[in-house]
């Protein structure tokens, strides 16, 4: 299994996200592989949520498009199995509380460790409730992921200093979508990590240029981008992979 | 201890970008619920402004109808607003003013608690805006126009199933792109720690007033308080003075819509099961992958997949039970408390009265039932009126 840990060594990580299924779990394989190929360091695959309240439209409308498909969390594990073997980066999912809840937890992470997933992100499980999956990550050795965000303030270091794999920086308030300008002091956030742990620190939420990638990876440690490329996929639908490859490209380009 | 547990229900299962706005909200409402001027100035609106309290109203034409257990209605229908939505909108709102915003937001189903907010909001000074599925401001256009007339903006949410559900998804995203000036004044028993916590306290002052008004009239208490469940904010009101009461039962009202055998339901007690989703651990419509359910109710105002987390802890603990009812049912008593009593329930409030008929002729004369009216009905005037085949125009 590729730790997260990896995606960060001597280089500035490019993270990017798919929705899983979307439009297909034929091209959510061939885009695991193409995005790899491309330079993608980590790779954050979300699983589609009927609800997802951290997200904006653009990611809405993919998980609504992949559940309309017949998507299921089943399915996912089984594309991505059929692929594991060719993907040599680490790889996390990104879901909410209930898919994994009603999966049971412990039936979850047994999938996710066969998919060899190194970690999950849960955008509704702050802090304060990180509990309730803990344990079972910790069982199965999937890293859980902390998000840090611009109102975080005094619970930066809190988060951090109990952070494992990287420390998700939320850029911008509200939810994901491309922004063209982030006005969050990002440095600062990472300052304040940087006091405690020395955690890599991604930022995440409106990157969609290699000139805001490049900003944001000066100073952190990488940058995720989801929107801007769910979009790509959701103009080209099923051709959209060389598209999706080339803009990956171009986006590792901007962090060597 | 974690925070906002009732049992193993409750918790803040929300974006890390919001914890700081609901663990400020959770600091000023312990700061002020304990303030005698906060108090006052609340209980003020609530008498002066709200039309506190509530009359406990004797049906008696009901009560012999039936032929069993003597019949109360709590009209919380007669609120300033006609709904029992007010009276938690007031205390948010205050407390909002009081914590320094200037703009408060609420999602909406039936649109009940969007005209509650819209009005304290326009008594207060506050900004106000209104997150309503499209699905409802097309079935409640009035209240839409209501809002409006009161100062508020309402945005038709068009995602997901356009309902209530999707109207708190879009609530709680416009509140995590705005936290400074903003208060989220969620509507019911439910969400994130503090909110089922805030609501209860601001809406127990029904079952208080009942237990009280019944104490005068008949010096003991009742032997059932009957209120239907959505989220479960009337309902919760109703029972939580009568939870220590062992004696009385305390009855929700599901939306069963055609039937809790059919995919067209939103009795979550009845059908739902354990998951995690709009901050809370509790009981919720869904698939076997977590999966949010679409649902279904005649009633806006009870079309929602979840429950709050202290009626999934009373439900599971056996001290309240919670029964479903049909659209076809509440339509019935709809219609029946219309022509008994000449009191027009909201559809909502009508799913109570539809068990309190069914109960009733079961007991002894000798003992009593309170079944609360939670609303009025003239915003279903029109839907009852298409569901019986009489296309009329708002």
């Amino acid at each position: 299994m590729n730790k997260i840990s990896e995606a960060f060594e001597n280089k500035k990580a490019f993270i990017p996200f798919i929705t899983g299924g979307d439009p297909s779990l034929d091209v959510t394989k061939k885009l695991l592989l193409a995005m790899q190929e491309a330079g993608a360091d980590l790779i954050e695959v979300g699983i589609p949520f009927s609800d997802p309240i951290a997200e904006g439209p653009v990611i809405q409308e993919a998980d609504e498009r992949a559940l309309r498909a017949g998507f299921t969390t089943d399915k996912l594990f089984d594309a991505i199995l059929e692929v594991r073997g060719e993907i040599h980066i680490p790889m996390v999912f990104m879901t909410y509380a209930n898919p994994i809840y009603v999966y049971g937890k412990e039936a979850f992470m047994k999938r996710c460790v066969e998919c060899e997933m190194a970690g999950l992100i849960v955008p509704d499980l702050p802090y304060e409730e990180k509990d309730e999956l803990l344990d079972t990550c910790r069982k199965y050795g999937i890293e859980l992921v902390s998000l840090i965000a611009p109102t975080s303030e005094d619970r930066i270091q809190m988060i951090a200093r109990e952070a494992e794999g990287f420390l998700y920086c939320v850029s911008s308030l509200g939810v994901t979508g491309v922004r063209s300008e982030i006005r969050t002091n990002i440095r600062e956030m990472v300052d304040r990590v940087r006091e405690v742990t020395d955690i890599p620190c991604a930022v995440g939420f409106g990157i969609s240029t290699p000139k805001q990638a490049r900003e944001m990876a000066n100073v952190s440690d990488g940058a995720i981008v989801g929107s801007a490329i769910v979009k790509i996929i959701a103009e080209h639908g099923e051709d959209c992979v060389p598209y999706v490859a080339e803009y990956v490209r171009q986006m590792k380009d901007a962090l060597r | 201890m974690k925070k906002g547990r009732f049992g193993q229900y409750g918790g803040q299962f929300i974006p890390e970008t919001l914890m700081n706005a609901v663990n400020e909200l959770e600091e000023a409402y312990e700061k002020y619920k304990k303030d005698p001027d906060f108090v006052q100035e609340l209980n003020d609106l609530l008498k002066n402004y709200a039309g506190r309290p509530s009359l406990l109203y004797e049906a008696k034409r009901m009560t012999e109808d039936l032929g069993g257990a003597k019949i109360y209605l709590k009209r919380e229908d007669l609120n300033h607003t006609g709904a029992h939505k007010i009276n938690n909108v007031l205390g948010q709102v205050l407390l909002a003013k009081k914590m320094g915003k200037t703009r408060v937001i609420a999602e909406t189903g039936a649109g009940q608690h969007g005209v509650a907010t819209a009005t304290a909001a326009a008594l207060m000074d506050m900004e106000c805006e209104i997150y309503m599925g499209k699905e409802d401001t097309d079935r409640q256009a009035l209240n839409v126009y209501r809002m409006e007339l009161l100062g508020a903006k309402v945005h038709p949410v068009t995602t997901g199933t356009m309902t209530l559900k999707d109207a708190v998804n879009e609530t709680m995203r416009e509140w995590a792109g705005r936290m400074d000036d903003t208060l989220y004044v969620l509507g019911s028993v439910m969400g994130p720690h503090p909110f089922p916590t805030i609501v209860r306290d601001f809406q127990k002052v029904i079952g208080e007033e009942i237990k009280e008004q019944l104490m005068e009239k008949e010096g003991r208490l009742p032997d059932a308080v009957i209120a239907c469940v959505g989220g479960g904010s009337n309902a919760m009101g109703t029972f939580y003075e009568f939870i220590p009461d062992k004696q009385v039962r305390l009855i929700g009202c599901e939306a069963a819509g055609l039937g809790v055998d059919t995919e067209k339901h939103a009795a979550t007690i009845a059908r739902g099961s354990e998951g995690i989703f709009h901050g809370m651990k509790s009981l919720f419509c869904q698939n076997e992958y977590g999966q949010i359910a679409p649902v279904y109710s005649i009633s806006a105002g009870l079309d929602y997949p979840g429950i709050g987390p202290e009626h999934a802890m009373l439900a599971a603990e056996g001290r309240a039970q919670y029964v479903p009812v049909t659209d076809e049912e509440a339509v019935n008593a709809f219609e029946y408390l219309s022509r008994k009593e000449g009191i027009i329930p909201a559809v909502e409030s009508a799913h109570a009265i539809a068990y309190a008929m069914k109960l009733a002729p079961t007991m002894r004369k000798d003992q009593i039932i309170v079944v609360t009216v939670s609303g009025r009905g003239d915003k279903d005037v029109a839907a009852i009126a298409r569901y019986r085949g009489v296309e009329i125009y708002e």
